[in-house]
């Protein structure tokens, strides 16, 4: 019992922090139809400056300023590359992000190293919040549920009561009817793609001293943040957020489950004999290969409901 | 029932709330060369997606010489002897444009999905290609990329295209959209020619073309039928003058 | 129309040839050994040539963009591995020469399954699938000790003593001379393919989905036969890679080896048959020579990757393809001064760039590792301001510089592609 409910409060962690990746990327992806591969990297480059300027000058300002050096590196990118290759169509937004990754993975090994940083979570929020079931839960995990959600409020706020959320809401679900009605789509795509990586550098902020900080860690999120795009659909954030939390949970039970499908089904009376690939897929704890189940259930979805769970429009 | 190329029973087409086909009762006799006119918006070329089964009927049935088609895959559609062609050129701009008319001509001469075939040894398939070119006069342009091309050459090739497969049941959407006057008899010449002996089905908004081709006309207003039949006869309905003239008429 | 094809198949019979006697200019006399560096990294074009020719079905040919198409090449490298062992033992009396075969049957039968998947649904949502399927399988590839072997993969002994031509393969030039061998076969298969009608149907399909729709064809069916069919070749692919190699792991499979047949293909030209092939050259000389002179050769590639993506989507081949109508009608000589014009500032904002990325890695990660930058015998202190300031004024007044040459050099084109006849098609 006690484990469920860590995992509950640690799944819902985990599925907030991934929420904060992936609103950014359904935000871009919804309205510009570009799939962002670079958008793990940005998560990766805003844990790199939060660890170097919370050296420099704090925690807490490192809070506010790398998630906007993010945005500005965003901003710089959509409009300087992004812009030019729009018109050789989809494909080639996406290859050009693709290009970034390497870019971007490369040179932050360069200027900060192969290994991984320091990034500690700052003294002032070392503490336990609370005892639960003889298990602390850490000060640090209850802020990063706060700034999470203080995040949702904020981007629910900015869409829903102000006149350039309007906008947007309307280009994410039909972005040449905005166009055609006069608003400036381009600039609207510049902080739509500026304001995607501000929230993926936050997260990165949030969650690079609650993951490490290496330069793998672009690499580990990227994919599961894709399928939690995919998985909540297009142009829908609640969608999004659904599928976040809803990652987050497997993802962290799975890691406690150590049953096997084999015993799922022993109760049938059903044993296997052989030692072959089929018997080891069966007896495989799904500890072992929750990492598989994600992607097994974003190919599920886009076979049967491609356009996710809230999606308004066909990926 | 079988003289029948296409009939349209109470076909309505709604997108959400928003209806753009109202119970359209549509027959197109075999043979015949039948153009359907009417305002923009009127929903002409949701009537074409409709039969060619780019788009889902709402309600109502479509048979294509007897047999249902309603609901029916666009290919499998085509395969049952209906071809058409778009409002804005759809091609293959990468290929040659005798490719383009080559693959035109794969499925209807049993080349299917082979690889092991090779085309450049397929006499009778690339003389048929060679000869549909002549008939496009695109002889001089066979290795141009079709993305190349000048528009009225994109539009005789679009019509090509659409004719290659030997199709019975011919759909031309605004064949001669943005054509000159010149480019507009060469078309005219050239569907007259490519349709003998086949039905054709057009939507057109030059009235020249419309009158000087069509054996029948429809006319479609806010996604209903307000007049069907021989041209003279459309063309002294009231109901036709008022919907393109308005309110002029009756003053 | 023939000038064309005699002079293709000319250069195609050149590059058989320098592939045949490479080997040869690298021997050593004295040793009577050929070079093991190049054997080794000409094996691995040939690998990479057949991965990023089978990859180009897709993307080129068929407008799909996959993820995944390294799982077909590592699932044939890891079914080739059981076939050698089970060769090896006696309980499959193929040769050798016939071994790839099977490797291309495995990945035929796994492009099956997963092309039936992937191509119910278009686009975005295609290429999503063929994500999730390559996550899936590297997943399983570290987890599953059946057929792959875990995180410590499979391996074989490839000297199975069946041979057609009697030959033992214990040489590494014996094993690239069967590369070599697969390469040709594979490639005059692919080629052939683009010529039936199915290869022209694929064509269609990417360029125009719906039109081939009304020519009777489902274009669904026509890309579900064109993935199968790239998964056969990948599946040689990574036989060959068995055979070489001895031991297959998870590497075989995994993103970054289907991001490699990515990059080989674009660069080297997805428009044209033999794009690809040249791309896998180039990266594969770029991966074994530039990473041995530098850490940072991603960067180049990346920065490469995404000028071309930028600047120039048809890859090298299209660059060079698109002089054609030019050469033809002889006016090359008038682009001689425009090009030079460009390269000089080019090359300087290169060697400004390269200098400054240099630093950069030595700064940090060379460091680490105790390594100086040694430049033309000259050992550079990374910490001083000099050269840090001359490779700034070299990338970005080199960059100025180029930018106003290219946009004469752009006028010079302009001029020169009005004159000439419309170009013919690629295809």
């Amino acid at each position: 019992m006690e484990i469920v409910l860590v995992s509950l409060l640690n799944g819902l962690v985990y599925g907030m922090l991934l929420f904060m990746l992936a609103s950014g990327l359904t935000l871009i992806f919804s309205m510009m139809g570009v799939l962002n591969f670079a958008h793990a990297s940005i998560y990766m480059i805003g844990a790199y400056l939060a660890f170097t300027v919370s050296r420099l000058i704090g925690f807490f300002p490192a809070l506010i300023v790398a998630p906007i050096l993010c945005g500005l590196l965003g901003a710089a990118i959509e409009v300087w590359g992004l812009r030019r290759v729009h018109s050789n169509g989809h494909i080639a937004e996406l290859l050009f992000t693709f290009g970034l990754v390497f870019i971007i993975q490369r040179s932050v090994q360069m200027i900060w190293g192969m290994l991984p940083m320091a990034y500690r979570v700052p003294p002032s929020l070392e503490f336990s919040l609370f005892t639960f079931y003889g298990e602390h839960f850490p000060a640090y995990r209850g802020f990063m549920l706060l700034v999470s959600a203080g995040m949702l409020l904020a981007l629910w706020l900015l869409l829903k009561k102000t006149r350039v959320g309007m906008v947007i809401r309307a280009a994410l679900t039909h972005p040449q009817m905005a166009s055609a009605l006069g608003h400036n789509v381009p600039m609207v795509f510049t902080i739509v793609f500026a304001g995607g990586c501000m929230l993926a550098g936050l997260a990165g902020v949030i969650g690079g001293n609650y993951q490490t900080t290496e330069p793998g860690m672009a690499d580990a999120m990227g994919p599961i943040v894709f399928v939690v795009v995919v998985f909540g659909g297009l142009g829908s954030l609640l969608g999004c957020f659904i599928a976040s939390i809803l990652m987050g949970m497997i993802q962290t039970f799975a890691v406690v489950i150590n049953y096997s499908m084999l015993d799922l089904l022993k109760p049938l009376g059903v044993t296997l004999s052989d030692s072959n690939l089929f018997t080891e897929i069966m007896m495989m704890p799904v500890a072992r290969i929750g990492a598989l189940l994600p992607f097994v259930m974003m190919i599920v979805i886009l076979l049967f409901r491609p356009r996710g769970l809230l999606g308004t429009r066909d990926t | 029932m079988t003289d029948l190329a296409l009939r349209l029973t109470d076909v309505s087409k709604a997108f959400g709330l928003t209806r753009i086909i109202s119970g359209v009762n549509l027959d197109v006799a075999k043979g015949e060369r039948h153009a359907i006119i009417g305002p923009n918006g009127a929903g002409k070329t949701t009537l074409f997606n409709l039969i060619s089964g780019r788009f889902l009927v709402s309600s109502g049935e479509i048979r294509l010489n007897g047999e249902r088609i309603d609901g029916l895959p666009p290919h499998k559609i085509n395969r049952m002897g209906l071809s058409r062609s778009f409002q804005i050129t759809s091609i293959y701009p990468k290929l040659s444009v005798f490719e383009n008319l080559r693959c035109a001509l794969l499925w209807s001469m049993g080349y299917y999905y082979s690889f092991w075939t090779p085309l450049w040894i397929q006499r009778g398939l690339n003389e048929r290609t060679d000869k549909i070119l002549e008939d496009l006069n695109l002889t001089a342009r066979r290795h141009t990329a079709a993305g190349l091309l000048p528009y009225a050459d994109q539009r005789a090739l679009e019509i090509g295209m659409t004719i290659a497969g030997g199709a019975s049941v011919i759909l031309l959407d605004e064949p001669t959209a943005g054509m000159s006057n010149t480019e507009t008899d060469n078309a005219m010449e050239l569907i007259r020619r490519v349709s003998k002996g086949k039905t054709l089905l057009m939507v057109e908004h030059d009235m020249k073309v419309v009158f000087d081709l069509a054996d029948v006309i429809t006319v479609l207003v806010y996604g209903r039928v307000i007049a069907s039949g021989p041209p003279h006869e459309v063309r002294a309905n009231a109901a036709v003058q008022e919907a393109y003239l308005g309110a002029l008429v009756a003053a | 129309m023939s000038g064309t094809r005699s002079t293709q198949s000319a250069i195609w019979t050149v590059a058989l040839l320098v592939a045949m006697l490479m080997p040869w200019l690298f021997y050593n006399y004295h040793t009577g050994r050929h070079s093991g560096f190049v054997v080794s990294m000409l094996s691995q074009m040939g690998m990479m040539s057949i991965l990023a020719l089978s990859y180009n079905m897709l993307l080129g040919q068929a407008g799909l963009f996959s993820f995944c198409h390294a799982t077909f090449f590592g699932v044939g490298g890891y079914a080739t591995i059981h076939f050698l062992n089970m060769a090896g033992d006696g309980g499959l009396p193929v040769p050798m020469e016939l071994i790839p075969i099977l490797s291309g049957l495995s990945g035929l039968g796994l492009a099956i399954v997963f092309g039936y998947m992937a191509t119910k649904q278009r686009a975005t949502a295609f290429a999503m699938i063929t994500l999730g399927i390559g996550e899936l399988m590297t997943t399983a590839a570290l987890s599953f000790h059946h057929f792959f072997g875990g995180e410590g993969g499979v391996n074989a002994n490839r000297m199975i003593g069946h041979s057609l031509f009697g030959l033992k393969y214990a040489s590494a030039v014996q094993v690239y001379y069967l590369i070599l061998a697969w390469v040709v076969l594979a490639t005059l298969a692919m080629f052939f393919l683009t010529q039936t009608p199915l290869g022209r149907m694929a064509n269609a399909t990417r360029d125009n989905f719906e039109r081939a729709q009304f020519m009777g064809y489902d274009p669904r069916m026509v890309r579900f036969l064109q993935f199968a069919l790239s998964g056969f070749f990948a599946g040689i692919g990574g036989g060959l890679y068995a055979i070489t190699y001895e031991i297959v792991t998870f590497d075989a499979l995994a993103a970054p080896l289907s991001a490699n047949a990515l990059l080989m293909a674009y660069i080297g030209g997805s428009a044209v048959f033999g794009g690809p092939l040249l791309g896998a050259v180039l990266i594969t000389l770029l991966q074994s020579g530039v990473s041995l002179l530098s850490n940072s050769w991603l960067v180049y590639v990346g920065v490469l990757f995404i000028t071309m993506v930028m600047f120039a989507p048809n890859g090298i081949m299209g660059l060079v393809l698109a002089h054609r109508p030019v050469a033809r009608a002889g006016l090359m000589g008038q682009l001689a001064l425009p090009y030079l014009r460009v390269i000089l500032p080019g090359l300087l904002m290169v060697l400004g760039f390269v200098g400054l990325v240099e630093l950069t890695s030595f700064l940090t990660i060379g460091a680490a590792q105790g390594r100086t930058l040694v430049l033309f015998g000259n050992r550079i202190d990374v910490h001083a301001l000099l050269p840090w300031l001359i490779s700034a004024v070299l990338l970005f007044g080199g960059g100025f510089w180029f930018r106003v040459e290219a946009r004469a050099f752009h006028r010079v084109w302009e001029r020169l592609m009005a004159e000439v006849a419309p170009a013919r098609a690629l295809a």
